[in-house]
């Protein structure tokens, strides 16, 4: 396999470890919290706005979309390559993936600031 | 009971076939006794590999409907209707149930698999405290029967990849406090942990409850660590 892939590889699979932990940890909590406890009227509803306006909140929800989204990517493109036996196509399935999640990272960016 | 054999005869068959086998249905055989039986008093040419029939000395693996199986421990009484017995996946056949297990004898001594020591010899005995032996004392449990390789999609499409117990056989020393050796060069190659693309069906194969895929993401979290930061590629 090239080089290039060995060099990116820990990179990448760092990104993919971490968005898999981030997600464990915090995606639960959040559908939790907005998606049921809110809805519910367990919980009060909100001010996203007011919460949205602190940057430290902002910057916390592009780390996660962006980690998420390459854990996402990263296990999508070997699901795609073993199963559909895709491998020689390594490149171009890799790039389509983290693009996607690149681009994912950067339209959250583009709503959130 | 009807085992269902793959058979395989060089110079005979051009490709291996299936030779099916009445055998009697009872409870208490395992799949290598039926096998055993066949060899015994219906044909003696079947071929296939055996010793202990207790789970300790991993020569037995076969594939079972095909699931990769000890098959010292797995009954007839486990299944209904006709099984199925071929041999493992993944590896070159030379005879019937037979497998080559070169190129996994070579996997395994690739990674350096014993104490690497610097310095001075020691007068006595290297002593462990009890935390220190439950570091890797589970990765030594492995009986090398294969069955992680042979259950390993990776390794099934691609040979090269060093395997589920060969990396695994490398973090159980790796994690013990005798060892002073380092085995990163191997274990960060693209054949080494990064072919990995954590299936987990190795552990799910393991007669012995070792945790390969565990071992590998581990050390993918050290080789990663060691590639992105410098300064720590190499432990003193």
């Amino acid at each position: 396999m090239s080089p290039l892939r060995r060099r990116a590889e820990p990179y990448l699979w760092l990104l993919f470890g971490g968005g898999g932990v981030v997600s464990a940890m915090t995606l639960p909590a959040l559908v939790l919290i907005l998606g049921v406890l809110v809805p519910l009227g367990v919980l009060a509803e909100p001010d996203l706005t007011a919460l949205l306006s602190n940057v430290l909140v902002r910057l916390a929800l592009v780390a996660l979309v962006l980690l998420a989204l390459f854990h996402a990517a990263h296990r999508i493109r070997f699901t795609t390559e073993e199963l559909l036996g895709l491998a020689r196509w390594d490149r171009l399935i890799a790039l389509t993936c983290y693009g996607l999640a690149l681009a994912g990272t950067a339209v959250t960016v583009w709503i959130l600031f | 009971m009807i085992l269902r054999v793959s058979r395989y005869r060089p110079g005979v068959d051009a490709e291996p076939v299936f030779q099916e086998y009445e055998v009697p249905d009872r409870a208490d055989w395992a799949i290598l006794d039926a096998l055993n039986h066949v060899k015994d008093a219906v044909d003696g040419t079947l071929s296939f590999r055996w010793s202990c029939r207790m789970g300790i000395c991993g020569s037995c693996g076969m594939n079972v409907n095909g699931e990769p199986k000890l098959t010292c421990g797995t009954f007839l009484t486990d299944y209904t209707g006709p099984v199925t017995v071929e041999p493992l996946r993944g590896f070159p056949v030379i005879r019937d149930l037979v497998v080559d297990i070169d190129p996994f004898l070579a996997n395994l001594s690739k990674v350096s698999p014993w104490l690497i020591r610097e310095g001075e010899e020691p007068d006595s005995e290297y002593a462990q405290t009890p935390e220190q032996l439950e570091a890797y004392k589970q990765y030594s449990m492995c009986i090398n029967c294969m069955l992680c390789y042979s259950a390993c999609p990776v390794y099934v499409l691609d040979p090269d990849f060093l395997g589920p117990a060969a990396i695994a056989l490398a973090q159980r020393y790796n994690l013990d406090s005798r060892d002073m050796g380092d085995r990163f060069d191997v274990l960060s190659a693209e054949e080494g942990v990064w072919g990995c693309t954590f299936v987990g069906e190795c552990t799910s194969a393991c007669p012995k409850h070792v945790d390969p895929a565990e071992a590998i993401q581990r050390y993918k979290l050290t080789a990663a660590l060691r590639s992105v930061l410098p300064f720590t590629r190499r432990r003193p």
